[in-house]
């Protein structure tokens, strides 16, 4: 969207453009193959065929960040993966999502207490835009993450980066 | 210029040479993100060109502190844990750390939870080697038998959540018996499935294990002798497929294994029978085909439990009265039971209360992982990839 | 198959005082040997056509805090001979524990004998903190290289932060119960 973003004032209505260039990037959300742990088993049930989450055109996994939209974070972060986690958010080319799903990656889960090398929560490295809880969360769930996530892509606006600028803050704040 | 870049460390070897081609080393990281690494595992591979000179595994990025955790809460609290240890085979981890409690606290296990166990540690051990099987088609460029397996995996994950409403982490298999007695039309169900399930493995074998590219890629490499195999302490599927017919199931009978008829099936050089040519003992191709025969064995071992599953005891129940108010006594038990990965152990301490001094775990993973740089030494570069998914290493259990 | 007294009774005549003591009561009889002989007791477990430990499964350290000890516990076994077609046993099974010091905790590495010790003696460093002596390459293993203190030990103290990362939240910083 490198094109388009930044070039007009704030206050320029572009809804019809603005429509169909959601519609199309909410409609291929492309994941990056990154599992940790139990719950990437759960990912890869919904990549294959029952739960087929190629239905929401997010089925392309890509094993590079470079080419990703999504950084699915399956799976605990220990406090020896959290910087390479960052490094992959950081190589992931805007605008970029971050689904923390389970237990674990939103605070810490069973781990919470005496886990001493989990990290209590993803969104204290990277910032989170879904979160799905369960231990590990159905593929239902996932799927359902998905549809939320689409929700938001939806409405958002591509006369400003709105994404970075939102992304610029929450790290600030991080 | 190449000529003037020293080795970075004395122990490097000088690069080989072909004829007037001067190669230079490299190293190469690869994971902890990578989509053959099955998880966060992390190998620094020193290459020449293709070749790989020594490949170090580095582990420790999924290490989630269980160990430490096991000496903070009970053990039927701690059942869960175990779950995410190998949480692609939840039930098996349960059943080791049960029975070694109920050893070490003499608790006696219903006679029908007994046949249960075992039942569910069976088809376990097929929804793992059925991602074992998968997963390692998909290392090797072939995506259809991932799709395959996965779609009986999740008849199967249908079973487990019938039983305990559970996909993945189960904590059914619990301190002296199992958490909830079967659905009433379980038995019916699982034949069912048994019936399906026996004629796919076929297809499976004619999708991928007799693929000639598969075999190809896969065949006479990463061979591990027998010898090799016993001196880094490898078990399980990895073991067997060197040729050592060592299976604790059989060996060493813990529940009721002594009732039941099964094989145990081992690599086997190729030429003969049903073995593709080209493929030798101790290969990853043997260490694959072991899975495909041993899902072939637990369905024999199932269908035997479904025979022979006796019917409850109303004063027993299905499980024992008092696992959740145990208290340990001040001893130690070390037991292993066989994991579809190999032999998982628990060791116990106690120290008289109800919450022990000191639980270990032994992954079957972490020490099967522990061969990869003997085995993944010069050899391609595509080879490692071949290695890494026949030892089949599930993070949670290597890091704990 | 040789029970466990006949086997502590080969090394006591063997090694006499450097095997202190012998655990046959509870759920698995054990073996305490001097932290100071362990090296050459290995050896023979491993090498002596009586014992021909082959397999070692398991080292679990573990904390003697009331004893101000660490100690190392090492499963062994011994597996019926190699052959293609019969199924192999456990022939004989033997635990062993070697007690060391607490403020400097050194054992001698059997990694020379057994491979599988490599990585289960790291393990046992990084958690625990015991030295072992000889190890070709003895690392942390699971905890990144600059993680302070040794987790499983009874007296650790928890972080409170790893790079910045907070570990703890402001609830449990109020009420530790670690």
């Amino acid at each position: 969207m490198s094109w388009i973003e930044n070039r007009f004032e704030e206050g320029l209505m572009m809804t019809s453009l603005d429509w169909a260039l959601n519609w199309a990037r909410s409609s291929s959300v492309w994941p990056m193959t990154f599992g940790i742990a139990c719950c990437a088993i759960e990912m890869m049930a919904v990549g294959a065929s029952r739960f087929d989450i190629d239905r929401f055109g997010a089925g392309a996994f890509r094993a590079t960040p470079r080419q990703s939209d999504l950084m699915i974070v399956a799976g605990t972060v220990t406090y020896k993966m959290a910087s390479r986690l960052k490094r992959l958010y950081n190589q992931m080319p805007d605008p970029k999502y971050v689904m923390a799903m389970g237990a674990c990656t939103i605070g810490g889960g069973p781990y919470f207490k005496h886990g001493y090398h989990v990290v209590k929560g993803v969104d204290l490295i990277v910032p989170v835009d879904i979160y799905i809880p369960g231990c590990p969360p159905r593929p239902e769930a996932l799927l359902e993450g998905l549809m939320r996530l689409q929700d938001k892509i939806r409405h958002e606006s591509r006369a400003i980066d709105r994404v970075a600028q939102d992304n610029q803050a929450r790290l600030a704040r991080v | 210029m190449a000529d003037t870049i020293a080795p970075t460390t004395p122990s490097q070897v000088v690069a080989p040479t072909q004829g007037d081609v001067h190669t230079e080393e490299m190293l190469v990281n690869m994971g902890p993100q990578h989509p053959s690494t099955h998880g966060v595992l992390r190998v620094v591979l020193r290459t020449d060109g293709e070749m790989v000179l020594e490949s170090v595994p580095h582990i420790g990025y999924l290490h989630r502190s269980a160990e430490k955790i096991g000496e903070h809460v009970a053990p039927y609290q701690y059942v869960p844990y175990t779950d995410r240890m190998d949480y692609l085979a939840g039930m098996n981890n349960n059943q080791a750390f049960a029975l070694a409690v109920e050893k070490l606290t003499g608790l006696e296990v219903p006679e029908r939870a007994k046949y249960i166990r075992v039942m569910f540690a069976e088809l376990n051990r097929i929804a793992s080697h059925l991602v074992a099987v998968g997963t390692y088609g998909l290392d090797m460029g072939a995506f259809t038998p991932f799709l395959y397996c996965f779609r009986e995996r999740e008849m199967l994950l249908d079973l487990f959540e019938s039983a305990c409403g559970a996909r993945l982490t189960y904590s059914y298999i619990t301190i002296g018996g199992v958490t909830d007695d079967l659905p009433d039309s379980f038995v019916d169900v699982c034949n069912e499935f048994l019936d399906y399930f026996e004629p796919k493995i076929d297809d499976y074998n004619n999708l991928l294990s007799y693929n000639h590219i598969f075999v190809r890629r896969t065949g006479n490499v990463g061979v591990i002798s027998a010898e090799d195999a016993i001196r880094f302490g490898l078990t399980g599927p990895v073991l067997r497929g060197s040729g050592v017919k060592f299976d604790l199931r059989k060996a060493k009978p813990y529940e009721n294994y002594d009732r039941f008829e099964f094989d145990v099936p081992v690599g086997e050089p190729g030429g003969q029978g049903d073995i593709p040519r080209g493929v030798v003992v101790g290969d990853c191709w043997s260490r694959y085909y072991v899975r495909v025969k041993e899902m072939e064995e637990s369905v024999k071992i199932i269908r035997q439990c479904l025979r022979d599953l006796p019917e409850a005891d109303p004063k027993e129940g299905i499980c024992h009265k008092k696992s959740k108010t145990v208290k340990l006594p001040d001893d130690e038990v070390y037991l292993e039971i066989e994991n579809p990965r190999g032999q998982l152990g628990f060791y116990i301490k106690g120290d008289g209360s109800a919450i022990p001094a000191r639980v270990k775990a032994r992954g079957p993973s972490f020490c099967n992982l522990c061969v990869l740089e003997f085995a993944g030494r010069n050899c391609l570069l595509a080879d490692i990839p071949a290695i890494i998914g026949s030892m089949d290493v599930v993070m949670g259990e290597v890091d704990r | 198959m040789q029970s466990f007294e006949e086997i502590c009774q080969v090394l006591k005549t063997e090694f006499g005082e450097a095997i202190e003591d012998t655990v046959t009561e509870g759920c698995r009889p054990y073996a305490v040997v001097s932290v100071g002989r362990w090296g050459d007791v290995a050896k023979f477990l491993r090498n002596d056509p009586r014992m021909r430990f082959d397999l070692l499964r398991c080292i679990s350290a573990i904390d003697l805090l009331e004893d101000d000890k660490l100690a190392c516990v090492y499963e062994l076994g011994a597996l019926s001979a190699i052959s293609a077609t019969a199924d192999m046993s456990l022939e004989r099974e033997l635990a062993v524990r070697v007690i060391t010091d607490r403020t400097d905790p050194h054992i001698a590495s059997v990694a020379h004998l057994w491979a599988a010790a490599d990585w289960h003696e790291r393990e046992a460093f990084d958690m625990m903190g015991i030295v072992f002596d000889g190890h070709p390459n003895l690392e942390r293993i699971l905890c990144p290289e600059d993680w302070v203190g040794y987790p499983l030990r009874k007296d650790y103290k928890f972080p409170l932060e790893y790079h910045g990362i907070p570990a703890t939240t402001e609830h449990e910083l109020t009420s530790p119960k670690h």
